[in-house]
């Protein structure tokens, strides 16, 4: 799949491919006229031939590097393109995704497979187009050109080759898996660090330093005696190698006298000889390390391919013609979910189960219920994070499948449970790229959201440069901006999952309160885990694994449900629940 | 071109063919105490110093023995040439025209013994090297490992978790690598230099002055092209850390961008950045790309000056065939180290700038020890008093001026206030993660300066809001505290925690392990595990945060049964979230940006209308419309 994306630079690669194949011959032809020299030059006393040469040879050099840097150039612009050709197209899969597909892969290697897989296929193809054609060239040509000399010395290939092969596959094969357990080792004092680092506290307050200390050595032991191993095997590696190629040259020069004695070659030749066996030597080693990271490429390979041959499942609506409202003004809010189910693709239970109910504008409707019991679900419906398995989830009565998306997140506030923040002003977050929201409109967000409480204390008010992700925040004060940025938009549908536990309970209240005076025309809905954030609201819907088992107001549930009973128990005072 | 240049290149197998070019190619970072730091480097070096200097020795002797080979085998190649040359005149039948194999093995002979002793060292030498490097860096390690046991709890706190561990891993293997080859290499390097261009003076003077033409040549285009490909490689990481930080924007934040249907801006915006990593990647890509040519280019002229300079001297009878034979060997030697200086002299510098990052920590300023006279204490009955402490983090933003707090054995201390208002700061001073700067605080009238760290801590237990548990199993975790304990015991505090029923939900139990990022076992688990580890430890003074957002409401339950019974007839300390806890507390602290404003019962505080008052009653503000 990654050649469809390659086909692109077609022609040059061609021509890369074509000029290191220049490269590759030129250098192969170079020590011929170095053989020429010393066979028709020197031997005959010829200056003037020598010097002819010698001038082809310059100008065959110089060929040579004009087309090695040409090809430098072509290769560049074939693997960088290809490489953001590829990223942008992974970047673009991506952000077309639903939940659905995005839970499929964890972010980090979402991330890895956008950034690093996509570095592996550039490197592999630079790689690729300069050595994968020259060593193959040079090794077959030299093999030729040797024999064509004299194919009897060009025969100790026959012993130095496998030879070295040989001996740089066995090493190979021992080093191979002790970098798996290198790594290992290394991932494991790595872990020690970071533990020891991170819960510092914990272990000083139970004096565990000796024993972390004790750890870390062993750790630091086991670590050190595999790398001992693997640099004690690998400095056999050079000095094998040169070794082999030495002796080579030596045999040439024996068995090579031994044939212009006999007056079947001449001295020119038999020092080509000598050049293109190493030459064809050298070769062979560089495709065998092509051979060690070709894996790798392929392996980036696959993982871009899985995400680039992802469909998400939720699409905007293709016919969008469907004007059920005049204007944006039109739009009451009124949400209803009808006999809902929704399970994951593979998944033998439902997450929700037929899920029935009515949020109307100007009241707030609260969700409770256990971890898992599908509350953030069922907020993920309303603007299609996610599409239901059966049923339906309609806005004003029109199934949101068929409200096209801009109209749909148009109108819809929606705020997280973690926070969300992004490098940029807090005015640019409370925004958040939409250009019809005036500065007024942020302004009275932050206002209302508390944001202005905290931001005042700065020298640029909303214009405080909110560094990577938020670091200098606090977690309440993030809460606070990803509320005012679902509530700049003035929609006319509130979601708010989870978002007031962050805060401490006097902000919690002083948010809710403006919230929900300003709110008077929207719906709002509420999930939540502190029963105190929504003992007032309109209707509470109680979850327990994926069905309701109650609707009702707080003092109608305290007496008909059981499990609502329990939860309000395990967090208010008797005299409190009341 | 160069073959034997080439085959020279160090290449593991499975290490990294440097992004299309030589290391000097990329740059790096640069120490900032360039002298100072190599100091502190060389003593590391010293207790080495004997196999050291045998390395290089070896390295020496197998470097020479390499540089003499070529010259000696283009003896043999001479009297090849000799007899054929003779071969080609009338006189032939008369003169001595037979090949004099005796010595032409001879010298193979010889050839092969210097290549073969040359291989023996150069293994030899690594061999060595490898074990005086590891045996550096174990120590460097240990040294840290030493140190980070001194270092205060301030240090933890201030320096990011990652800039740590990058600095005993990573910045540690950096100096690993460079101890294990660049410093052979260098020697081996100028060896070469020197050796060949002595080798070839001793052939032909004419021949070497005009080889060496080259040499500056090499010197100069490396310089040149390393100055530019460095530029392009850094704006190269620029873009990619950009584009890697938007894209990890993007990800993380995915639901976010799609509520707001933020994804042509953000595709957008990616796509630019896209661009701009293609056109510094293209340069960065395309000048560390033509390094080897151009060097092999200039190898060649060598080449050619030696076959033309070389083949004429020969016509002339100046030279031999065998010394044009060594001398394209020689030149061909020339490259490679200078490629290979050029890359240690770039690594020494990221090399000393990682040291540098080592031996900040190794300096860093240690815990203060134990007073000599400090004593252990067997048991407490847990009465604390805080006289008149005074502390601050930054001497510019004061925390606790004149604090005095006394608790009985067994009363309940509650802390209570907004986000950030420095509860925890009590605890680190109990602990003495930090010392106070003024008063005192005692434990049964002794003061705590005067007991020993070790003794002091055991006697307090903790359950923090961050749940800190190691990659062991469930069991060694809850035994963690407590070195011997039984199974019995370790399944009686789970109990108590009520911790064992979920345990034993899993299909391994207490050995299950708790995986690295923990995700077998969910938030208010893994603190039910914290609260039996601290049942398990038994501890007279408790501190406990009570903060579980992100709990299952069921667990909740659960873990307020568990620290309401830990609680039961020890003194506690605890950082309090719920009403019912407050209420019930001997004592309630009430802090707000890092001050204790108000103490007192609740009754006490209710009826001051003050701080405490209008937080307990936003409590109750829990109203999600106005009820009217």
């Amino acid at each position: 799949m990654i050649f469809k994306f390659a086909s692109k630079y077609w022609h040059l690669i061609l021509i890369t491919v074509t000029l290191v194949a220049i490269q590759a011959l030129i250098s192969l032809y170079l020590p011929d006229l170095m053989s020429d020299i010393v066979d028709k030059g020197i031997t005959k006393g010829n200056v003037d031939y020598i010097w002819k040469v010698g001038r082809t040879m310059l100008f065959v050099s110089f060929l040579s590097v004009i087309a090695a840097v040409i090809a430098s150039y072509t290769s560049s612009v074939v693997s960088m393109g290809l490489g953001r050709d590829l990223r942008n197209a992974v970047f673009q899969k991506v952000a077309s995704f639903s939940l659905e597909e995005m839970n499929k892969f964890s972010t980090s290697s979402l991330i890895t497979r956008t950034t690093n897989d996509v570095i592996q296929i550039q490197q592999a193809t630079n790689m690729i187009l300069r050595m994968v054609i020259m060593a193959p060239v040079m090794a077959i040509g030299g093999i030729i050109m040797a024999v064509n000399k004299d194919a009897k010395l060009t025969g100790i290939l026959a012993i130095s080759l496998p030879v070295m092969l040989g001996g740089l596959g066995l090493i190979a094969a021992i080093v191979a898996p002790l970098f798996k357990s290198m790594q290992r080792k290394i991932d494991k004092l790595n872990l020690v660090v970071r533990e020891r680092v991170t819960g510092i506290r914990v272990i000083r307050a139970f004096n565990k330093e000796e024993h972390e200390k004790r750890r870390f050595s062993e750790a630091n032991l086991d670590l050190t005696k595999t790398s001992l191993w693997i640099n004690r095997v690998s400095s056999i590696l050079f000095p094998y190698m040169l070794i082999v190629m030495n002796f080579t040259t030596i045999a040439i020069i024996w068995f090579g006298a031994k044939q212009i004695d006999a007056g079947n070659l001449q001295v020119g030749q038999m020092m080509a000889v000598m050049q293109y066996v190493l030459q064809i030597m050298f070769s062979f080693i560089m495709i065998s390390v092509i051979f060690i990271f070709l894996p790798r490429a392929t392996v980036s390979a696959r993982r871009i391919k899985e995400v680039l041959s992802i469909e998400p499942r939720v699409t905007d609506p293709a016919n969008q013609s469907t004007t059920w409202y005049e204007s944006l003004n039109d739009i009451k809010g009124i949400v209803e979910f009808e006999n809902v189910t929704f399970a994951y693709p593979n998944a033998k239970e439902p997450v929700i189960n037929n899920v029935t109910f009515k949020a109307e504008p100007g009241k707030v409707t609260a969700i409770i219920g256990a971890t898992g019991s599908g509350k953030s679900t069922i907020l993920n419906l309303i603007p299609r994070f996610y599409d239901v398995t059966s049923g339906s989830v309609r806005i004003d009565g029109v199934d949101v499948r068929e409200i096209p998306f801009d109209i749909l997140r148009k109108n819809i506030g929606y705020a997280t449970q973690k926070p969300f923040i992004f490098t940029g002003t807090i005015k640019e977050n409370i925004r958040f790229g939409r250009n019809w929201i005036t500065d007024e409109m942020v302004e009275r967000a932050a206002d209302i959201a508390q944001v202005l409480e905290f931001a005042s204390k700065y020298q640029e008010g909303l214009d405080y440069h909110i560094d990577q992700a938020g670091l200098n925040l606090s977690g309440g004060q993030k809460q606070r901006i990803s509320l005012a940025r679902a509530i700049a938009g003035i929609p006319k549908i509130y979601l708010f999952d989870d978002t007031f536990s962050a805060l401490d309970f006097k902000t919690d209240a002083k948010i809710r309160l403006r919230l929900f005076k300003e709110s008077k025309e929207s719906t709002v809905i509420v999930v939540a885990q502190r029963v105190s954030t929504i003992l007032n609201a309109d209707q509470i819907i109680v979850l327990k694994d994926g069905e309701i088992v109650g609707i009702g107001t707080h003092s109608e549930l305290m007496k008909t449900c059981e499990v609502y009973k329990e939860i309000v128990y395990s967090q208010l005072s008797t005299e409190e629940a009341m | 071109m160069s073959e034997t240049a080439k085959k020279t290149v160090q290449r593991r197998p499975m290490m990294g063919p440097g992004a299309g070019g030589p290391a000097f190619a990329r740059g790096g970072e640069k120490p900032k105490d360039f002298k100072n730091t190599t100091k502190k480097l060389l003593n590391y070096l010293k207790p080495h110093m004997i196999g050291i200097i045998s390395v290089f020795v070896l390295t020496i002797i197998a470097t020479i023995l390499t540089i003499k080979a070529p010259k000696i085998l283009g003896q043999a190649t001479t009297e090849i040439f000799r007899v054929v040359m003779i071969r080609n005149t009338p006189l032939s039948a008369l003169l001595k025209a037979k090949m004099d194999f005796g010595k032409i093995r001879q010298i193979l002979l010889e050839v092969g013994l210097l290549y073969g002793i040359a291989a023996f060292l150069n293994f030899a030498q690594g061999y060595l090297m490898a074990g005086i490097t590891q045996k550096i860096v174990k120590k460097m390690r240990e040294d840290i490992n030493n140190k980070l046991q001194k270092l205060p709890l301030r240090f933890y706190d201030d320096k990011s978790h990652g800039d740590i561990i990058s600095r005993v891993t990573n910045d540690v293997d950096l100096i690993s690598n460079t101890l294990q080859q660049s410093l052979t290499q260098f020697i081996s390097g100028i060896i070469t230099i020197v050796g060949i261009t002595y080798m070839m003076l001793t052939i032909n003077v004419k021949l070497t002055l005009l080889t060496l033409v080259t040499l500056p040549l090499s010197a100069i285009v490396t310089v040149l092209i390393a100055k530019k490909s460095q530029k392009y490689f850094s704006a190269q990481q620029k873009y990619l850390g950009q584009l890697t930080g938007i894209t990890e924007e993007a990800y993380g934040g995915f639901a976010v961008v799609k509520a707001y249907g933020r994804e042509k801006d953000e595709i957008d915006h990616f796509v630019k950045l896209s661009e701009n990593l293609y056109k510094e990647g293209k340069k960065a890509q395309f000048i560390t790309g033509i390094i080897m040519p151009v060097m092999n280019f200039i190898g060649n002229l060598g080449y050619i000056i030696v076959a033309v300079g070389g083949g004429i001297l020969v016509t002339k009878k100046t030279i031999t065939v065998g010394d044009v034979q060594a001398f394209i060997q020689y030149s061909r030697q020339f490259n490679q180290p200078i490629v290979q200086i050029a890359n240690i002299v770039n690594m020494l510098q990221s090399t000393l700038a990682a040291s540098e990052r080592i031996f900040e920590i190794l300096e860093e300023e240690e815990e203060i020890p134990d007073k000599p006279d400090s004593i252990e204490l067997e048991r407490i009955r847990g009465d604390v008093r805080l006289e008149n402490v005074k502390f601050s983090y930054v001497p510019e933003k004061p925390l606790m001026e004149n604090l005095s707090i006394d608790v009985k054995s067994g009363q309940m201390v509650a802390i209570v206030g907004p986000t950030g208002a420095g509860k925890t700061t009590l605890v680190n001073l109990l602990m003495r993660f930090y010392e106070i700067q003024g008063g005192s605080i005692k434990i049964d009238g002794i003061d705590i300066r005067n007991i020993k760290k070790y003794n002091l801590r055991k006697h307090f237990g903790m359950v923090l809001q961050d749940t800190w548990l190691f990659s062991g199993t469930i069991r060694e975790n809850i035994a963690y505290g407590r070195d011997n304990a039984t199974l019995e015991e370790i399944i009686n505090a789970s109990k108590m925690a009520h911790a064992h029923h979920f345990i034993m939900a899993l299909p391994e139990g207490y050995d299950t392990v708790i995986g690295e990022d923990s995700s077998n076992i969910s938030q208010g688990e893994k603190q039910l595990i914290t609260i039996a580890r601290a049942f398990l430890a038994n501890p007279d003074i408790l501190i406990l945060d009570e903060a579980t957002s992100n709990v299952d409401t069921l667990t909740e339950v659960y873990i307020q049964r568990a620290m309401k019974d830990i609680m039961k007839g020890r003194t506690s300390f605890v950082i309090a979230h719920r009403l019912s806890t407050i209420k019930n507390a001997d004592i309630i602290l009430v802090m707000n940006e890092g001050k204790i404003i108000e103490i007192g019962k609740h009754d006490e505080l209710l009826a001051k209308n003050g701080f405490y008052a209008e937080l307990y009653r936003s409590q109750f503000l829990g109203a999600m419309v106005e009820s009217a």
